[in-house]
């Protein structure tokens, strides 16, 4: 019986998170729009801390990552492709799969890990050291204060970090398709074939919405943050791993809807 | 108006989700009044408190603050009529001391800059903190962060402050002073002080009255001046309470 009682506790404590998203994500949306009427309720400073975290802060390990991505996918898809004699595709291949999935993808899963855990930890901290309740009892929503602007920031760098990732990850390539003898020229003109303005302006959509779902998760595991020793801790680990499932449930719908749409 | 209650509390049942920490607890604090709640670690005088600020619901009776409930179209004008001390401070880390006077003032009082930078300057001189305008939380001390708090929580001129273990992790004399702060903060501007601690030094230097909590009965067990609570020998609790200093 134990064990369907642990089950039951975690369906209802992951029911209770995503309940509590919805709830942010709603006052949220709902206080962007206010935005324009009374520019003043936008936390401008708070909105820039947090975007240099996400994407400045971040470009040497998200460059880093992206650049090992089209190092590793150029000499795995080389060798395969090495057998028909086409290795020059490597190319073609990088540069759809990168622009399309990789880049958004591995984007958001380094910004959870980075900026989702963060934003969790520091929102985890001030909920236990009262700081929430302080907002609260001033009649400010914490909402507004804390994740609103974290938010934004991720929405707006997730673009910018993603380029780079993608940028880095051609580069790997090219070096790796040097070794091979494969001309500079052939694999940019492969490159350049390959990448359509729709896969390079779906994978910044993606990258926006992912953007989003990491500082929702993050934001949501902070306001959850329980005040016990291990709460910051729980905090942060939980919106990295819900961070990264809500990316990879998001990827799946945006998959299916592309597939249906047959783009 | 000073003397007429501003907060009353009715037949009150106290605590969060399920638990019932207080049962039945009913008093009065009159305006201008410096009123204590307290009792030993865990007796539910902070979870009383909550329910004043209005962090959490009351689970039974009624609680008004100058008339008025905790309700959803009452809670913007309530949370302009209380300031709030927390027992760490819980000043705004990213935010400078000024800065965090400056919140509550450019979010509500409607002054211009100037207005409300000259407002919080006089408020940080009130609590003595005049030259620590510029500097971080984290770059002052535990006591000089809730002097600051104290002063965020004055910004808006509010009818009542709560005050939730001023005292705790100070030092006798720096836990002194902040009593000497909050009587001249009384004298000067009237204003009502609701104040949890359960240290005896303070509540016989600052309290008019006080109510006492008992965890074991789970009630409220007395309610006077504390001078008059400090020799009642008719309650076992009470007794003992004062006997050995909280």
């Amino acid at each position: 019986m134990k064990i369907f009682r642990s089950i039951g506790e975690h369906a209802a404590e992951i029911a209770g998170a995503v309940r509590e998203c919805m709830a942010i994500l709603g006052e949220t949306t709902v206080e962007f729009l206010l935005v324009p009427f009374n520019p003043r309720r936008f936390r401008v400073r708070d909105f820039m801390l947090a975007f240099e975290r996400a994407s400045f802060d971040a470009l040497p390990v998200m460059s880093g990552v992206g650049f090992l991505l089209g190092v590793i996918l150029a000499f795995q898809s080389a060798a395969a492709l090495r057998t028909f004699g086409v290795e020059s595709f490597v190319a073609n291949l990088l540069s759809i799969a990168l622009f399309r999935e990789l880049g958004p993808l591995v984007a958001a899963i380094l910004l959870a890990g980075r900026s989702g855990s963060a934003f969790a930890a520091e929102i985890g901290a001030m909920k236990v050291d009262e700081e929430i309740d302080a907002l609260v009892t001033m009649g400010l929503r914490p909402v507004r204060f804390l994740a609103m602007p974290r938010i934004a920031a991720a929405m707006v760098a997730m673009p910018a970090v993603t380029i780079f990732v993608e940028l880095a990850g051609l580069v790997g390539g090219a070096i790796v398709l040097k070794m091979m003898r494969v001309p500079g020229a052939v694999y940019w003109a492969g490159v350049i074939s390959a990448a359509d303005v729709f896969s390079i302006v779906l994978g910044l959509a993606k990258a926006v919405v992912f953007g989003a779902l990491v500082a929702l998760v993050g934001c949501t595991a902070g306001m959850r943050t329980r005040s016990t020793a291990d709460g910051v801790g729980v905090a942060a680990t939980s919106a990295v791993v819900g961070g990264i499932v809500a990316i990879a449930l998001a990827d799946g719908i945006i998959a299916v809807i592309c597939n249906f749409w047959g783009v | 108006m000073e003397g007429s209650a501003i907060i009353k509390l009715e037949h009150v049942k106290a605590g969060y989700g399920d638990t019932v920490v207080l049962d039945d607890v009913s008093f009065e604090v009159a305006r201008g009044e410096i009123f204590i709640l307290l009792g030993g670690s865990g007796c539910g005088k902070t979870t009383v408190m909550k329910h004043m600020i209005g962090l959490n619901p009351v689970l039974g009776g009624s609680l008004t603050i100058d008339g008025m409930e905790w309700t959803d179209d009452n809670r913007a004008e309530l949370c302009r009529r209380i300031g709030v001390m927390f027992q760490s401070g819980a000043l705004f880390g990213s935010m400078t001391c000024l800065e965090n006077i400056l919140l509550p003032l450019e979010e509500f009082s409607g002054l211009k800059a100037a207005a409300r930078r000259e407002k919080a300057m006089a408020l940080l001189s009130s609590v003595e903190l005049a030259d620590a305008a510029g500097k971080m939380p984290s770059e002052i001390s535990g006591g000089m962060r809730k002097r600051v708090a104290i002063a965020r929580a004055m910004a808006l001129d509010p009818d009542v402050v709560f005050l939730d273990e001023p005292g705790a992790g100070l030092d006798p004399i720096t836990a002194s002073s902040l009593d000497e702060l909050v009587l001249r903060l009384r004298r000067e501007k009237g204003t009502t002080f609701v104040i949890v601690t359960h240290e005896l030094a303070s509540v016989f230097k600052t309290g008019d009255r006080a109510a006492m909590f008992d965890r074991a009965r789970r009630a409220m067990v007395a309610i006077g001046p504390p001078a008059e609570l400090a020799k009642r020998v008719d309650d076992d609790f009470i007794r003992r309470f004062f006997s050995r200093g909280g």
